[in-house]
């Protein structure tokens, strides 16, 4: 009984103290704008902020505050208010996160950044009608369940198995590193979706186009070791290992295999690979030589590209990834159809959900992952480029 | 060749495994505790030889040396904020309290240096020796590792059994009152075992990020539990116990990985362990205690 | 018939019904009024599973005196039983009440059987060794349900292990696919199914504990040796709480997993296993009403931090710390008596006059 006593006092103290908390931050946003008169589109998010897959969340929303900013001062007053929630990327906290974001108003939504969690919310944001884009959530069953259609959802990222399609078709007509490969060896990670579903793919395009797989090796999130993977890869006799995973993993995978002395392949990755050479701490030598299917390159040189990567390195000392420059495509996209359908920030979400979807099977975006189109199922159309990694810096393959 | 080098791999594994048990079994053996934050020093260190080395550019020993200062520091630090107030409460609150500790440990960590993965380089450097022709590698690290372990262990033995603190180790985890009746400070000696643990869990961070290079907030948690499930496998509160269930661990770990599925590791090394316990149920090592009526 | 609800022995058991069926009706009139945040309603379903489970615990961590930390495990269990029986049977019962208690029964009783098997190795071992042994099970359950694919189409059922060779046409339904879970669960769980299930679990708990095998259970835990010598069977008694245990668990775990469109096998894992644990510990070992709004409170509390943003879970974990520091703190121990003390004296004072 003593025990429950001090748990409620506990717990009463710290609600109190959030009471607080979230009042001073009611306020905060209304002073900040000089111009009060105009309402602003309230845009939310939710994505992972804490636990092992909070560096994607921090991403996307360090991209969208960026993208948010600069529209707000484009515009002269806060055209987007934007609100993230922490999901951490778990299917059961994303209602809740979803929840939070509904009680605060939202009337445009970035979806959410992990396919689990959004997979969790994806039938409550087509009941709801909220529009939503997500920016990074690449499992197709984001923008459509297995056997229908959400209108209203729609994703800026590439599905998976676009990726795993194309990646094979790619190894299988050109040359690699100078060599015809004919042995690959593949190495995912079994508890993700979005690499699992990039292998499947993958295995089915390279038996068509006849790529002999020698090798499969899967990891889960848990997993540090690699090593036992690439032992079996090398006796396999692999001359390329392809790697549909993130960039931490696969350093790890890069800087054991550089250990062993007797094995030498290509490593080929796709989008979640970029950010790799942004690592802290990771030696881009290990990274020579390495090929990624990416629709972003960090160091491509044309201007949108350089402004965002400077912006953001300022702001927050890291590389952007894929993620964030899907981020901030999709903030400027969400922003161009509002503009274009004359959305105003008084209508409620279902009318602005309407109008959206309208635009967004209509029009051409033009942003830093590429042109855009989007069709009726939300997936998007864009074309990955093969790049190099060459001395730390990407160098497009011919 | 390639069962040598998967058991090679394992046997490295292994000794990591072996250090880290070190470390809980020392101090389950005398505080009586399971020290479910242990795993989040192991991270602390990793962060604090990172930052020292990459950041400030400092050499390796530099590194290694302050990393085992600061978790030094911050495991007696937890043992006399958390851990001491609640001597006479039930074990169920310390390990509330050590599940506590474990989770302000990772937010901290993440609050302060960010989720992003970094990326640790050997201290030891690439490459390794080759054997029988090149068809077997051994790498440096591994060898580092090994030593490292059988040193470890050895220097601990002479210590527990050859030196006064080390007899007053003993006395307490016998027998708390008796201890004190000699005139053994049962405090300093429960905080010398804090500071010897985390010790060896900052040289643990160090080998470990060498051979799994990347560095997160809660990269502790996985070979924290591995860890625990070694000291036990071995007996907990042994140290020859703890160092050859990490051993094992790390071998059946690596077998099971390269010849029954990558996918079922895990499975097989918690099966092998259930096994162990109910052929033998204090563990390989452990001592059995008779109750009495 | 009062005297027998409100007298001493009785009064912890009135409490907890009066409690549950209060906290029911103001959540059921705030749900009708829609002044409930959308936040609070989805926290509804989950914080059932989470009380049951944690009574569940509490039976066998507090009643029975065995740690275990595989709780987790049996939830898992029953909530993918739940999902697969409430996928297939989607098209033949439609009606998703009866399904999801039939779902819940089903669950109950694949739970029990593994419960009982997990439990003849595990009970013969004892304190920090069984914990051990109940975890390793929870991580093995982990992982086996991990490399699980099943699915069924019009062809029949498939399954594969390991590595996925289940083939699902498009009329079909995929009901596992290993590590990333069930995905497109149609979601049936409802508030009241869970508050009927927390009664039932009440019912269930209280009517042990007042039984003559309840006071067996306890007399095993205080001193097995002085029960065995009065004839009571310890393998066979402790095994009674820890399959009721597990069974309440898996029922909880179906409500779970049907509450939720995604679930992944990664979720029910040691981790999940020590929150439930912490909620046991914080609401008092053997105490129900404890258990019950510990679980609640503790449930809702990182969620109502969110305002905080990145400093919540910094802050829930110095909670946790904080209350045990002070619930052990023997100078709180004596003032909260002398005050508790004190109340008393003056209650049963004015009474007299």
């Amino acid at each position: 009984m003593k025990k429950l006593l001090v748990v409620l006092l506990g717990i009463m103290m710290v609600f109190g103290l959030v009471g607080c908390g979230s009042k001073t931050e009611d306020n905060a946003p209304s002073t900040g704008g000089g111009d009060e008169a105009k309402a602003s589109f309230k845009l939310g998010c939710s994505g992972p902020l804490t636990g092992g897959a909070a560096v994607y969340g921090n991403d996307v929303k360090w991209a969208a505050e960026m993208a948010v900013a600069e529209i707000n001062e484009k515009e002269g007053y806060n055209f987007f208010e934007f609100r993230m929630e922490d999901d951490e990327a778990d299917p059961e906290k994303a209602p809740n996160a979803y929840g939070a974001l509904t009680d605060w108003g939202m009337q445009v939504s970035l979806y959410t950044v992990t396919s689990g969690a959004g997979l969790a919310v994806s039938a409550d944001y087509n009941a709801d009608r909220v529009f939503a884009l997500t920016p990074s959530g690449s499992n197709p069953g984001l923008a459509h369940p297995a056997n229908g259609n959400y209108d209203n959802l729609f994703q800026v990222c590439f599905t998976d198995p676009n990726l795993g399609t194309a990646s094979a078709d790619y190894i299988s007509s050109n040359t690699i590193a100078g060599m015809e490969v004919k042995k690959v060896a593949v190495i995912y990670r079994s508890d993700d979706d979005y690499s699992t579903s990039i292998y499947n793919t993958f295995m089915s395009k390279a038996a068509e186009v006849g790529l002999e797989v020698v090798y499969e090796g899967s990891f889960i999130n848990s997993d540090a070791d690699y090593s036992t993977q690439l032992t079996g890869a090398a006796a396999a006799g692999a001359e390329l290992v392809f790697l549909p995973i993130y960039y931490g993993p696969a350093a790890t995978i890069l800087t054991q295999a550089a250990a062993m002395t007797d094995f030498n392949p290509v490593f080929f990755g796709v989008d979640g690979m970029d950010g790799i050479l942004g690592l802290e701490g990771f030696d881009h030598a290990l990274a020579e030589g390495v090929y990624l299917l990416t629709p972003f390159a960090a160091d491509a040189k044309d201007d949108a590209t350089v402004h965002f990567v400077t912006g953001f390195e300022a702001a927050h000392g890291s590389t952007p990834t894929q993620f964030a420059a899907d981020a901030y495509d999709g903030v400027y996209a969400i922003y161009n159809a509002l503009k274009a359908t004359g959305c105003t920030a008084d209508m409620d979400a279902a009318t602005i959900c309407d109008k959206l979807v309208g635009e967004f099977t209509t029009m051409t975006f033009e942003g830093l992952t590429g042109t855009a189109n989007w069709a009726e199922n939300g997936e998007v159309s864009k074309t990955p480029k093969a790049v190099i990694i060459t001395d730390g810096v990407y160098v497009a393959a011919e | 060749m390639v069962f040598l080098s998967y058991l090679i791999t394992g046997l490295g594994l292994g000794s990591v495994y072996a250090i880290i048990a070190l470390g809980y079994s020392m101090v389950y053996g005398i505080a009586k505790m399971l020290n479910f934050a242990h795993g989040d020093i192991i991270m602390v260190g990793s962060y604090v030889a990172f930052f020292v080395l990459y950041r400030f550019g400092l050499s390796v020993p530099v590194g290694i040396i302050l990393s085992v200062l600061v978790c030094t520091v911050l495991g007696v630090l937890v043992e006399r904020l958390a851990y001491k107030p609640l001597r006479q409460a039930s074990s169920l609150s310390v390990l509330i309290t050590a599940i506590g500790v474990s989770y302000f440990l990772q937010n901290g960590a993440q609050l302060l240096w960010s989720s992003s993965q970094k990326m640790f380089k050997s201290v030891v450097g690439d490459g390794g020796i080759s054997l029988f022709g090149g068809k077997l590698t051994l790498s440096y690290i591994t060898l580092v590792t090994i030593l490292t372990c059988i040193l470890i262990m050895i220097a601990l033995t002479l210590f527990i059994n050859h030196t006064s603190t080390g007899r007053a180790m003993r006395a307490c985890s016998e027998d708390k009152g008796a201890a004190q009746l000699m005139g053994i400070n049962v405090n300093t000696t429960i905080s010398i075992t804090f500071a010897i643990g985390s010790a060896l869990a900052a040289i643990a961070a160090v080998l470990l990020c060498s051979t799994y290079p990347s560095i997160t907030p809660t990269l502790g948690s996985m070979p924290g539990i591995k860890a625990f499930t070694a000291a036990v496998f071995g007996g907990i509160g042994s140290i020859p116990g703890a160092f050859i269930g990490g051993l094992l661990l790390g071998v059946i770990e690596s077998l099971a990985k390269a010849y029954i599925s990558t996918q079922l590791s895990d499975a097989v090394v918690f099966a092998v362990l259930i096994v162990v316990l109910l052929i033998k149920p204090t563990g390989l090592l452990g001592k059995k205690v008779s109750v009495k009526v | 018939m009062f005297k027998k609800i409100f007298d001493k022995k009785h009064r912890g058991r009135t409490f907890s019904y009066l409690m549950v069926l209060v906290a029911y009706v103001v959540i059921e009139i705030m749900l009708s009024t829609k002044s409930m945040s959308s936040l609070m309603k989805n926290l509804l379903v989950p914080c059932c599973c989470y009380i049951v489970t944690a009574l569940a615990l509490n039976l066998c961590v507090g009643l029975s005196g065995e740690l275990s930390l595989g709780h987790a495990g049996f939830m898992s269990i029953g909530a993918y039983t739940g999902i697969c029986f409430s996928g297939f049977f989607e098209s033949s019962i439609t009606n998703p009440i009866v399904r999801l208690i039939l779902a819940m029964m089903i669950a109950a009783a694949v739970t029990a059987l593994f419960g009982f098997l997990i439990g003849i190795p595990v009970l013969k071992l004892s304190g920090d060794y069984l914990a051990i042994v109940t975890l390793a099970f929870c991580q093995i359950i982990a992982s086996l349900i991990n490399n699980c694919y099943l699915g069924f189409d019009s062809n029949g059922i498939q399954f594969s292990f390991i590595t996925n060779n289940v083939n699902i046409e498009a009329t079909g339904k995929m009901l596992l696919s290993g590590p990333i879970g069930a995905s497109g669960t149609t979601r049936i769980s409802t508030f009241t199914v869970g508050v009927v299930l927390i009664v039932i679990t009440l019912i269930v708990i209280y009517n042990l504990m007042y039984s003559k095998n309840g006071r067996a259970i306890m007399a095993c835990r205080d001193n097995s040796i002085a029960a065995l010598s009065v004839g009571v069977s310890v393998t066979k008694t402790k095994m009674l709480a820890f399959v009721i245990s597990a069974a309440i668990a898996g029922a909880a775990g179906a409500l779970y997993g049907l509450n939720f469109s995604t679930l992944a096998p990664a979720k029910f894992n040691f981790n999940q296993s020590i929150l439930i644990l912490v909620y046991v510990v914080l609401g008092g070992l053997g105490n129900i009403n404890g258990t019950i709004i510990a679980a609640s409170l503790l449930y809702i509390l990182p969620e109502k931090l969110r305002g905080l943003q990145d400093y919540r879970m910094i802050i829930y974990s110095l909670v946790l710390i904080a209350i045990m520091l002070i619930s052990n703190n023997q100078k709180f121990k004596v003032f909260v008596e002398k005050n508790t003390k004190l109340f008393k004296n003056k209650f049963t004072k004015k009474e007299a006059k």
